[in-house]
């Protein structure tokens, strides 16, 4: 009996959780169609945008390629978003340890984040080798780097007083105060900067691959499949970069979930 | 009961020695020349209004704040002292639980940072949670408890680790009346289990005068003591204390004393409050 009513109400709850994403996938699907049939009837041209089959067909003869090319590219980002997004914490864990070394640096960083980044693409070509996955991975880290730090800065200074005072009531030493206080404090913040940093490391790897380099690359395929006219194809190359920069987004987001579950915002999870 | 009077043989856990401090070069004078004793096992609440320093005079026995000059001796040693050996437990007017931590998380750090082994702290969290009737909540985060259990973590967390001390800066300023009055009970049956000592600052004075053993009556500008007011209620106090012909004649003792301090427009917000 019970577990009749429980599969019940499980079923329930499935129901009205379709029912939260029916109009989004409404939307969705509305798009598609839009894209598909009309757009042409509108007498939208080929080159501003293929219709949809077109693309899938395009993506379908060159999967392999395609495929291999966004696991490329995708490295390059995963390896600037590490190494850059650790490098930032490291870097924040510093400066809030010695205030006055924050204070000194934290306008210029903040400046620094302001700056657009991508602009020094065709410069770390130069440093690195066309040819180099460094020139894209660099690209990328610099541009996680500004946004991890100022956030991690903020999440680990932001501590309420009393917080602190209490740790002090029990003599406790600096690396307590970060292991227990700061860092967990610090969390919240640190995770939207890794949601930030996951679709900017995409972006510099992408935008890095458009100033040259391995033939196999993401980029550089959009680049020339769009040289030679081939735009189903570029498209077919852009979806694949979209399908994984989203993929990076939510896999954050996920050990978000997990890592936080103390916190209120995942309130309407728990029970 | 008999009042626990200055001079009962009783050994000081709180030596305030001509405490007095500034704040910012020559500026405001948060507390000038405080002396105030306290013994084991008194309950010293500590009232006046608002910017007479009651908070910092707690921080400064607490060494979160350090006096210009005098000095504070706890349990005969140094304030400085007393707070690395770790010698009381504080409670603050916001439960300060940290939000990543459950209810049992919350009430074995201390016992975590004092290096007891996991075994006895799990022993000993268990107690805290019977002892302010947390059972059933031992796996909840702080998000999940109502202002009157989060203060009750916050409690039980001071007491984990047994101080001799119990500090509290208006632990129940934020609560409504009737958790209050609960809390209040509560309160006095642990420290009556516990035989702990306790400094209460609070600016209610029905509490002050329901929870003490003395109330010290403090006025502001510059921060000083004005009157000490020895509460002889009988103790355990009860619900039915509060109705007590002593009682009102007690709450009225300290409002006068509130007046004489030259507080009355302060008086009059403080009734307001209540």
């Amino acid at each position: 009996m019970t577990t009749i009513a429980h599969g019940e109400r499980r079923n329930l709850a499935l129901g009205r959780r379709a029912g939260r994403w029916l109009p989004a996938l409404a939307v969705f699907g509305f798009g598609l169609v839009a894209w598909q049939w009309i757009l042409p009837a509108l007498g939208v041209e080929r080159f501003l945008l293929p219709p949809f089959s077109d693309v899938v067909t395009a993506f379908w003869d060159s999967r392999d390629e395609l495929v291999r090319a966004g696991w490329i590219t995708f490295k390059e980002a995963l390896g600037g978003f590490v190494l850059g997004c650790s490098l930032a914490f490291v870097f924040a864990l510093a400066l809030a340890r010695w205030r006055p070394l924050g204070n000194a640096l934290m306008p210029y960083l903040i400046a620094a984040n302001a700056v657009p980044i991508v602009a020094f693409a065709p410069i770390t070509n130069a440093w690195f080798g066309i040819l180099s996955p460094w020139s894209k991975i660099v690209i990328a880290a610099v541009l996680c780097f500004f946004p991890v730090l100022v956030n991690t800065l903020r999440g680990l200074t932001s501590v309420r007083p009393e917080s602190l005072e209490l740790m002090r009531s029990y003599a406790a030493g600096q690396p307590s105060v970060f292991r227990r206080v700061r860092i967990p404090n610090s969390l919240p913040f640190v995770f939207s900067a890794l949601k930030i940093a996951s679709v900017l490391a995409m972006i510099g790897a992408v935008v890095g691959d458009y100033f040259g380099g391995s033939t196999e690359a993401l980029g550089v395929q959009i680049v020339s499949a769009v040289s030679l006219a081939q735009y189903e194809t570029a498209w077919a190359a852009i979806l694949v970069a979209s399908i994984l920069g989203i993929a990076f987004y939510a896999s954050v987001a996920v050990v978000e979930r997990f890592a936080l579950r103390w916190h209120p915002s995942t309130r309407g999870e728990a029970q | 009961m008999s009042v626990a009077d200055v001079g009962d043989g009783k050994e000081a856990v709180v030596s305030a020695q001509r405490v007095t401090k500034t704040f910012g070069k020559g500026g405001v004078t948060a507390l000038q020349e405080i002396d105030l004793e306290v013994r084991r096992g008194e309950f010293i609440s500590l009232i006046g209004p608002s910017g007479c320093g009651k908070s910092t005079l707690l921080r400064v026995i607490g060494d979160l704040v350090e006096p210009t000059t005098g000095k504070i001796l706890i349990n005969g040693k140094s304030a400085h002292r007393a707070r690395l050996d770790r010698d009381y437990g504080i409670v603050f007017q916001a439960a300060v639980l940290y939000d990543w931590r459950t209810v049992v998380k919350n009430i074995s750090l201390p016992l975590e940072l004092g290096g007891w082994d996991r075994a006895r702290r799990a022993s000993r969290v268990r107690e805290m949670v019977e002892l302010v009737d947390l059972a059933g909540f031992e796996k909840h985060y702080p998000w999940q408890l109502s202002g009157g259990m989060q203060q009750r973590v916050s409690i039980a967390r001071a007491l984990s680790f047994s101080p001799a001390l119990l500090l509290m800066d208006e632990p129940f300023g934020a609560l409504d009346e009737m958790t209050r009055e609960r809390l209040n009970l509560e309160l006095l049956r642990i420290w009556a289990e516990t035989g702990s000592t306790v400094v209460f600052v609070t600016h209610s004075i029905s509490e002050a005068v329901f929870l003490s053993t003395r109330v010290v009556v403090m006025s502001a500008r510059p921060g000083r003591i004005t009157e000490v007011v020895p509460i002889d209620l009988e103790q355990p106090r009860t619900a039915e204390t509060r109705e007590e012909p002593r009682f009102f004649e007690l709450v009225t003792e300290v409002r006068e004393a509130l007046h004489a301090g030259g507080a009355d427009e302060v008086v009059a917000e403080l009734e307001g409050l209540e």
